[in-house]
This record gives C-alpha cells, structure tokens and sequence, in this order.
C-alpha cells in the first residue's frame, strides 16, 4: 500500500461516491405494476419444465419431458387430446390456457438443489415462466419450491416421494399430485404380511437425502407394525454408482429382507449388486432371503432386468391400467413416442393438466387464485380413480398401486404386473400426522 | 486515482463500467426477438457473473502470484454459504452480519488448513488441499447432517427464530434477505422500445463487492507483499536460502484467498439464501481453477472473464433444447434442418459440458494466457496494422 495520502478533501470525495455507489440501487426498489410475477400480457403464456437430463434420475427426467411435450402439445388442441378427454372437469377448451398458446422452456436440474434453483431462477427471471414443474428428487422440489413461494409462481412437484415435500416443507405455492413414503408403507405393508408373514428381520438401505430418510421411516414404521424388526439403517451416497461394499455387511447381519430405499440408478446398481451377492437364494432364519423396493418405476425395472422379478414394491400408477384416462393417456403416449410411460411421466402430465384446468376455472394465472382453486379439488378420469387435492397440505390422495416383478415379461415394457390396488381410504392420514408434522403452508404469494 | 497508477486505474475504470452496465451490455437482443435467448442480463445469472468473478480473483491471488495450485477453494465457498445461511436463520435477513460471518469462518478454515498444507508444495499441495475439499464436502454431505441438512441442502423455514428479525412475515411467509430493508430480490426493469432491462438491487451490492475486492486485489498485486509472492512462484528455494521464510507469505495469501471464496459464498446465500453441500465437491474447486486458466492465470481482470464464460455456457448453453433448434432452423428444407440439429445436438442442453471442454482446449492451445492473451494479440494486431498503415503512407526512411 505505497501511494494511499489521505487528504481530507480526498476522504471526503471517496466518502460521496462511495455512498452514491450504495445508494444508487435503492432508487431501483419501484416493483413493476403487474399484479403478479410473470403476468402473461401477450398472445401466450411460458411454463418452466426443470427435470434432470444428467445424473442419476435422467431417466426419469427424460421421460418427464415428454410428458411435458405431449400435454402442451394437448393444451394447445393438437394430438388425440389423451387426457383432456377423460378428465372429469370440462373447463380445458383445447386453445391453450385462457385462450393464450402454451409454451414451454426446458432446464437441467442436473439432480441438485443448487443447479435446479438456477435453473428454475433463469425460467422465471428471463424467460417469465409463470408455473415451474417438475424434478426427480425430492431434494430438489423441496429447493426449488421454496423458491417458487418466494418468487410468487406456482410450483407443480413432478416425481418427489418424500415426505417432507407436503409435510414438514409444505408451501403454499407448490402443489403434489405424486404419493409419499407413507403411503408406500401403509400400501406395501398388508400384502407383505401377506406374503412372508410377520416374524421379519428387516435390513434398511437408504439413499441418504430427505426422500430417503423419510421413507425409510414410513416402511420401518409400518413393517414394525406388522411385527417385523429393523436390525440395521444404513445410508448412502445419492452419488454411489457401486453398492457392494454396502451388500457385503447385509449377509452377516441375521436379516431376511433388505429394504431398498433407493430410486432410479441407485437402485438398478444396488439391486443388481445385492442380486449378483446370491441374497435371493439364501436361506436366513429359515426363511427364504426377500429383497423389497418400496418405490418402483418401470424405468427402475427396465434398468435392472432379470433382477425384478418377484420383487415387490409400491408405485404411482402404471400404464397397464384399464380405466378410460389411463387407457387414453397410453395411446397418445405410444402414438407420439412408440412406447409406453413411464409413472414420471404419467405425473408430470397430470400436473401440467391441473394446473391449466385450475387456470381455466379461476379465470386468472395469479398464483393465489390458482391455489384457491386446486385447494380441495376433486377430480376423477386422470389414472388414478377419484383424487382429491386436500387443502392443509396440497397433497393427492388416491389409490396406490402394489406391483410385482413380472416373471414372464412378454415385451421390452412389460415388466411388472399390479398385484393390488390400494385404496384410497388405506392410504390416508391426517394432515398432522407426525411423519408430517413441522411444516406450514405459510401464505400464497402473488410475487411482484 | 486510490493510490493506483494510471493504467491499473484505466483497468479498475473499465471493470466498474462493465459491471455497473451489466443489464444493458448482457441484453442486446430484444425480448421478442429470436436471439433473445443468448441474452444473460437477467439477475440470477449477473449476480453469478460477479460472485464467481470475486471467487475467481481471489483463487488468483492464491494461484496467479505464488503458483500453489490449490484444488479445494470451493470448501470455502462451501463454508462460507452455510455460516452465511446460519446466520438468517438465527440473528435476522440483513445480509451484512451474514457476509461477514462467512468471511470470518472461510478465513479461519482457510488458516487451519493452509497450515496443514502449505507444508508441502505443487502436486502434493493441490492433493492435500483437494483431500480437504472432499473431506468437508463429505461432512457436509452426510456426517454433519444437523447442521447442513444433507443433500437436500440448508434452507430457511418458517419456525427459525431469527432474534433480531422476525421467523415469518405478518403474511405468513419466510422473510426475504435484504441490506437494512432494501430487499435483495427486488428488481426494477426499464422497457425501451423492443428491450426489457432489469436492474436488482442484489445485483448492484454484488458488484459493488465484486468492484471493492477487485481494487483490494490490484492493491496485493502492486504491493511489496504481492512481490514477495511473486518471487516465491519464480524460485521458492532461492528464497529460502538467503534466509527468508516463506511460509507466513503463501499462508497469508492461502488465508487472503480462502476468505474471498467465503466472500463468494456469503454472497450467494444472501442472493438465493440456500446452501448445498454439492458447492463444495470437487468438480466446483475443478471450475474455479478452470475459470482462471481460461480468463488468463496472473492477470488481474482474467479471472473475471474466465467466470462470466463459464457461467454463460452453463446456464445459457444448457437451456437450449432441440425445439428451439428447429425454430431457428425452420427455414431449411425438412431433412435438412433434421440434419442440421442432429448434428448440433450433442453439444447443447445437457451437453454443454462438451462445448465448453472443446473451447478451453482450443484456448489452452492457441492461448496458453486465457482470454487476456487474446485480446493482447487483437490489440496488437490492431496496433501493428496501424502502424503499417501510417509507414505506408508516410515518407519512407532509408535504412542507415
């Protein structure tokens, strides 16, 4: 610091610019005069599709953005309709939402939370989304939800299983149409009973992020109400690509059932390692070794092959479903892509549809109007049978599928079989449950 | 001017102006307009610009004058985004108590362990620094889950007790950061003609840092300490040998540059206040040192540019999708335009990655001193081709 001679002149001069330079932003705070944050003006509206093309679910953001394409592609009055057909609220005219043409920009939530709010942050700030949706993990929906609430738009959580996502990180911007982990549970529980009785030893593996923990917790909790114990928890890495190391310390521990709390990739390399470890053939306490995947995907199943079959596990819906909206949403599905969706993609749809319906019927895009109207909505014809939008937490509740490895796939896609339908009244639970305690909605923002 | 000689004050003068004009020269399309989506003059991405150009300079201060390359500066980039989050969740939404906490935390992280690593130097430095980097990253990630949450990442919620501030608004939501009630969000946006430009007021306090710390680094790089380190990165040994200890020197640059990192990421939490531990692995330290190559190791406004490239390509290059292809490309016949995005396919969306490798290879190739070299080589082609210009035309001299 050679030359620094402070005259008080000097001081005084850099003293001014310098408290120039810091106030100068605050003539800046006037707030546009829109109502809303991204109010569309012009002839269409932009939605913010943020799904992870790279990292461990980009199989499942893949499929999301298709989902994404196809029901703009409906919104806008092309293809077959799929859904909008089905669907029991008729407000969805075909031309676009509030006759503004829908469009969409695309973002890589690269499966982090950072990343993902990035990405979400660019679509409202530069491209004027005025709806974000989607994401494969719950770490993410619950990041970029709360960003959402702060922003003012409305949030429609894509694939998030956890818990926390209407529980204890609830907001009031952002809407589930997906199940959670205690649905999982108390679905997957009966037919469990069911199938190996309830003298259990269960051994937990748990992708070590707020979807896992919680549904970790979920399963523990309904299995150890069937009278199964839970010998060990053990996390690991969403990061991990090789699970032996985790495998191995399974054979020594005296359980009979290895839960696996895992999603997407890390659940095609766990299994297939626990699989490649010859745990299905082991006989423990003399019972035969059992391996459970709470949360299952078509995808998954694909990804591990041989390894699925007979393996239990709960899912949101799967598109060898008979009813009228399923049946709908497979055909135009098919017809575009040449083959069937996937659960992610088959939510992700749903929500884009829900979300220009509650549009349509709150005759406005302001976040708050929109909320009023998802809040308590029922609807029926999306897949799912009658679903209801509760208003404490903005969660759906409907039926819950159990499905099965199929033993003898007869297609490429034909890789599980429904082995029960869960109805809704089982899978319910009170909005202070203490799985979801924690949490408030707090209020909606309008932004702007 | 502030003590600056007048070409690193002509440097100074022109990094205030690019960053205080920022949403005019990041916005050269109009809204409407096809181009629009090369625009990068919405806030988020600014604020990014400049945090990462503070992150950049100080890793330069580290890297650029003493050598030591060090491959873990994104743990306190790390560290500094949880104490900064930390602090809204306990004492209140000013952003002031928040950035100075992550200075002073990444500042004593930063000394523990360069005084580990300053032990040893080149390779088994960058090692051990990098050995730390995921040593935090990892503790972050799972061991210390109560205090970062994971991977879900650490965030603001409504039951904080925020002692000096209130835990939610009377609206019923978490409050947002701000500077004594300027609110950091808060965004002005001028419509001219066609052009939408934002100025946020996030923006303008991360530039004014981003400036503050700029004229701090010019400041090391002309001072007797900044000399100093430089001799250590020309000869270490030399050094030693006349007796001079150099570790109190590359320890206080490590710490100078750790708490610039800190600086980095207390801004980013005031700015999105969140903190992940995926800050902090090493493919974020890998960027910070990429950044710096690329703008121009050594020089004092290289990093800056190597920050704001990158940026760019990540967050502009990756939301390019195959539908925006084709609308660009409409106007080709069918199968020539299927081509045409087949071809340029891979190297957008998800695969910017692969178009930002291929330019750092081009410019580690062709410009082993970044950004900086290449404008050096057009200024002095430039000058050259003037200077032929006016021997031309003046009267030629005959050689003695």
């Amino acid at each position: 610091m050679s030359n620094f001679n402070a005259s008080r002149r000097r001081v005084l001069k850099t003293g001014a610019i310098a408290g120039a330079g810091v106030a100068l932003p605050t003539i800046f705070t006037a707030s546009s005069a829109a109502a809303f944050t991204n109010e569309p003006t012009g002839g269409t509206v932009t939605l913010g599709f943020n799904v992870p093309q790279t990292g461990p679910y980009a199989d499942e953001g893949a499929d999301e953005l298709r989902a994404y394409e196809l029901a703009v592609e409906h919104l806008n009055g092309g293809g077959d309709g799929g859904m909008m057909n089905t669907f029991s609220s008729k407000a969805l005219q075909g031309n676009g939402i509030l006759g503004k043409k829908v469009e969409y920009v695309t973002g890589d939530t690269q499966t982090k939370s950072d990343a993902a709010r990035a990405s979400a942050k660019s679509m409202i700030e530069k491209d004027g989304a005025v709806m974000i949706t989607g994401g494969s993990s719950s770490g993410v929906a619950i990041a970029v939800q709360g960003l959402c609430q702060e922003a003012g738009v409305i949030f429609m959580a894509g694939l998030t299983h956890s818990n926390d996502t209407t529980g204890k990180d609830k907001k009031a911007n952002g809407f589930r149409h997906f199940f959670n982990g205690y649905m999982s549970g108390a679905a997957l529980a009966p037919v469990l009973k069911n199938l190996y009785g309830t003298d259990r030893v269960a051994y937990h593996l748990t992708a070590d992020y707020t979807w896992g923990w919680t549904q970790e917790e979920s399963i523990a909790a309904a299995t150890e109400a069937l009278g199964w114990q839970t010998v060990n928890k053990v996390r690991t890495p969403l990061a991990a690509t090789d699970f032996s190391s985790y495998i191995a310390p399974v054979l020594n521990s005296g359980a009979d059932v290895l839960v696996l709390n895992h999603y997407g990739g890390n659940m095609v390399n766990s299994l297939t390692n626990a699989v490649q470890f010859g745990l299905r053939e082991k006989v423990v306490n003399g019972k035969n070794f059992e391996i459970v995947v709470p949360l299952y995907s078509r995808l998954m199943a694909k990804g591990a092959g041989e390894n699925v079959k007979g393996i239990h596990g709960s899912t949101n819906w799967h598109w060898t479903l008979q009813d009228e909206g399923s049946m709908a949403f497979v055909k135009s599905f098919g017809t575009k892509y040449g083959f069937p969706p996937s659960q992610a993609a088959h939510t992700c749809y749903v929500q884009t549809l829900l979300y220009a319906d509650a549009v349509e019927r709150a005759g406005s895009f302001n976040p708050c109007a929109v909320a009023e109207s998802l809040e308590g909505f029922e609807f029926d014809g999306m897949g799912n049978g009658p679903t209801l939008y509760r208003a404490e937490d903005h969660q759906c509740f409907k039926d819950v599928l159990v499905v099965r490895g199929k033993e003898n796939p007869t297609s490429e896609f034909d890789l599980l079989e429904v082995v029960e339908v869960t109805p809704r009244a089982q899978v319910e639970y009170a909005p202070d449950h203490p799985m979801f305690a924690g949490g408030n909605l707090g209020a909606c923002n309008p932004g702007a | 001017m502030f003590g600056l000689d007048k070409k690193d004050t002509s440097k100074l003068i022109i990094v205030a102006c690019l960053a205080l004009l920022a949403p005019f020269i990041l916005n050269p399309f109009p809204t409407d307009s096809a181009l629009a989506q090369f625009n990068a003059g919405y806030p988020d991405l600014m604020q990014r610009f400049v945090i990462f150009g503070i992150f950049a300079i100080g890793f330069n201060i580290l890297f650029g004058l003493t050598g030591y390359l060090s491959f873990g500066h994104a743990a306190f980039l790390g560290v500094g985004s949880y104490s900064a989050v930390w602090m809204f969740k306990l004492i209140g939404m000013n952003v002031i108590p928040a950035i100075v906490l992550s200075v002073i935390v990444a500042g004593l992280f930063a000394l523990l362990i360069g005084f580990v690593s300053l032990r040893r130097s080149g390779i088994y430095f960058s090692i051990l620094t990098l050995a730390f980097a995921q040593m935090s990253f990892n503790l972050a990630y799972s061991v210390l889950t109560p205090i970062t949450n994971g991977e879900t990442g650490l965030q603001l919620t409504l039951e904080d007790p925020r002692i000096l501030g209130v835990s939610a608004t009377t609206d019923g939501s978490i409050p947002v950061t701000n500077l004594f009630g300027l609110e950091m969000r808060s965004t002005f946006e001028m419509a001219v003609g066609p052009w939408a430009f934002q100025f946020n007021a996030g923006y303008y306090l991360c530039a004014l840092i981003m400036l503050a710390a700029f004229y701090l680094s010019i400041r090391i790089f002309r001072s007797p300490f900044g000399m100093m380190l430089r001799a250590v990165k020309s000869n270490q040994q030399r050094m030693n040998y006349t007796g001079l200890n150099t570790r109190p020197y590359t320890l206080a640059a490590f710490v100078i540059s750790g708490m610039y990192a800190g600086l980095a990421g207390g801004l980013m939490a005031s700015m999105d206040p969140l903190a992940g531990a995926e800050r902090m692995q090493w493919t974020a330290s890998g960027e910070v040192v990429l950044m710096t190559i690329l703008g121009g190791a050594g020089t004092l406004i290289g990093p800056v540019l190597g920050a704001g490239f990158i940026k760019y390509f990540e967050n502009i290059f990756s939301k390019i999708n195959d539908n925006v292809l084709h609308t660009w490309f409409s106007f080709l016949p069918d199968g020539m335009e299927d081509a045409v995005v087949f071809i340029i396919h891979p190297f957008i969306g998800k695969g910017w990655h692969l178009t930002l490798g291929i330019l750092f290879m081009l410019v580690v190739i062709f410009l082993p001193g970044g950004l900086v070299e290449g404008g050096q080589r057009i200024k002095g082609w430039l000058s050259r081709r003037k200077a032929k210009g006016s021997n031309t035309s003046g009267e030629t001299n005959p050689a003695e």
